[in-house]
């Protein structure tokens, strides 16, 4: 049986894992796709590849496709997102000297952090983040707008490089995916005050991206990849499956590094300070239960208005988030469907049970830290 | 010729840096500063207002560059060059030799393109070199290890050279592997075993 050859592009963080995994335990193959992964050296050279046709398809920081589509930052392109790859699993660290000034404060509490932290004397807070159109600096911005005595300065840095950005004094505190924060802990440079999810409980964070043509014309490839990635998440999802997810992400081919770091994302046991116990986070990294692969239209529009898009930069937002290609080709494997393809984003504070195709679904609560909600329809 | 263009060169091997000095100063282009390290990007970019920036296509600075970009004002905004699409193949040779420029004030596209081109040259050189070199490299741990195969059958089977050599040959064809990884595993199993 021939494959077809499909070229995806990835960076070597931890939610990388639902590509990862569908190559690796053969979902990718059942589909009847080769599925060549190709690492990357930056989120930069991923849009470019992607954009340029050197890539079929890749993992994304979720506004990224949106940045694109609206026209913004460097390489316009029609770029569609076919599902959400990962829902939160970010963390918020800062310096030991920064730790020291603000003194105690509770792990996970975004408000009285915000304070301590207005609190400060001195200079700005320089703030790491990996990519100006990231989830992580959209968190951040929208996090510190509440506190208008903040004053942010929003560095960029290669994640991988994160740790010695603190370590140099180059930034004073940092927001970055796993395992770049664990990295710093474990380098006793830094420690976490939060997750992404203590800002936005349910923060799409990484989806599946491909070019709006592409789609069109392959019709086919991007059901299989979406199929085998479905697939994936929800293996993934399965708490005893974590400890070979964890292996496998080890391995020199994908992150080549000790599965010790990549273990706390995937198990929710954060350490937060070097040599203190983990503290378990719920919900830390999601890749597929509460429909966390689903790209909902109302995600990307919250995405484009913090981008500062206007109406009709809005609209092209929700079109490129293809919730209706999700549901055209996941039905057939069984994938619940929820009744609508927007929500108010920020409206649930508990798990929610809402209408779906199967009689209901259990969505995640997905408030925001100060309580805004947020309706597009 | 306008030859006044600043030109930041972004790279973290000093030999790399020197080849392309060297090539922009031959075209005549005598503003060039060099930086390897990516803390200073930020500040160097901001006192030494280049008009290009040269940087390889894997960097992972490109990301911080790109931010840049977005910090200073609308009027210096940078363009990563080789999306620019005015001009496909200078996009296709660019993207083939590794390089990427961004451009951080509003200048014209034929300005820039000798530079690039230059850069371009000299990045496709460095490169074979550098696969050259690799490949040399790999050569000659290669050939280690296929005389260290050779210098156990000799040593155990009282084999010539020639005929110790010969097996080799023989049992990778057979096997339909290569005698590299036939003589890795010989020499592996002969470490373990000693």
């Amino acid at each position: 049986m021939s494959h077809t050859v499909l070229n995806c592009g990835y960076v070597p963080l931890v939610d990388c894992a639902p590509l990862v995994i569908a190559k690796e335990l053969g979902f990718a193959g059942e589909e009847g796709l080769a599925l060549n992964l190709v690492r990357q050296p930056s989120w930069s050279a991923l849009r470019d590849m992607l954009a340029l046709g050197h890539l079929d398809a890749a993992q994304m920081l979720s506004p990224m496709p949106v940045a694109m589509s609206i026209g913004l930052g460097g390489l316009p392109a029609r770029v569609d997102t076919l599902m959400v790859l990962s829902v939160n699993g970010t963390v918020f660290g800062v310096s030991n000297d920064v730790a020291l000034d603000i003194g105690a404060v509770q792990f996970g509490d975004a408000k009285a952090l915000l304070s301590a932290l207005s609190f400060r004397k001195g200079t700005a807070l320089r703030v790491g983040v990996p990519f100006h159109y990231s989830m992580h600096r959209l968190l951040l911005s929208l996090w510190t707008s509440s506190a208008p005595d903040l004053q942010i300065e929003e560095i960029t840095v290669p994640p991988p490089r994160m740790a010695d950005a603190v370590a140099d004094g180059f930034v004073d505190a940092f927001w970055v995916g796993e395992p770049w924060g664990s990295v710093a802990v474990g380098q006793d440079v830094a420690q976490l005050m939060m997750t992404g999810k203590d800002v936005w409980q349910f923060a799409p964070e990484k989806v599946l991206a491909a070019r709006h043509d592409w789609v069109e014309a392959h019709r086919d490839a991007a059901a299989q990849l979406m199929r085998a990635v479905y697939k994936a998440s929800a293996w993934l999802d399965a708490k005893k499956n974590t400890p070979l997810a964890v292996e496998i992400l080890a391995r020199s081919e994908h992150l080549s590094m000790s599965p010790d770091l990549i273990d706390p994302a995937l198990s929710g046991d954060i350490v937060t300070k070097r040599n203190t116990a983990p503290t378990p986070v719920g919900r830390f990294l999601q890749f597929h239960k509460h429909a966390a692969t689903f790209p909902w239209r109302s995600q990307a529009a919250w995405i484009a208005s913090q981008l500062g898009a206007d109406a009709v930069g809005i609209e092209k937002a929700k079109a490129c988030f293809r919730a209706d290609l999700y549901r055209q080709n996941l039905a057939s494997i069984g994938a619940d469907m929820p009744g609508a393809s927007e929500k108010e984003e920020g409206a649930l504070h508990f798990e929610t049970a809402v209408a779906s195709s199967r009689g209901h679904m259990i969505l995640s609560p997905d408030a925001f830290f100060d309580g805004r909600t947020y309706d597009f329809s | 010729m306008n030859q006044d263009l600043r030109i930041l060169v972004v790279e973290p091997d000093p030999e790399r840096v020197r080849a392309i000095f060297d090539a922009l100063k031959d075209a005549g282009w005598s503003d060039v500063k060099a930086l390897g390290h990516m803390s200073a990007l930020d500040r160097t970019v901001r006192e030494f207002a280049p008009d290009i920036v040269l940087i390889d296509l894997a960097n992972p600075d490109r990301d911080t560059l790109e931010h840049i970009s977005h910090a200073t004002e609308t009027s210096k905004r940078a363009v990563a060059l080789f999306v620019d699409e005015t001009d496909d193949i200078l996009t296709q040779a660019a993207l083939s030799a590794g390089v990427s420029a961004y451009v951080v004030d509003g200048l014209k596209m034929e300005r820039i393109k000798s530079v690039l081109e230059t850069a371009i040259a000299r990045f496709k050189i460095m490169r074979q070199m550098q696969s050259e070199l690799d490949a040399a490299k790999q050569a000659l741990e290669d050939r280690k290890t296929i005389d260290r195969a050779k210098g156990i059958l000799m040593r155990q089977r009282g084999f010539s050279e020639d005929d110790a050599y010969n097996l080799l040959r023989k049992t990778a064809m057979s096997q339909n592997r290569k005698v590299i990884d036939v003589a890795h595993a010989l020499v592996t199993a002969a470490e373990l075993l000693s």
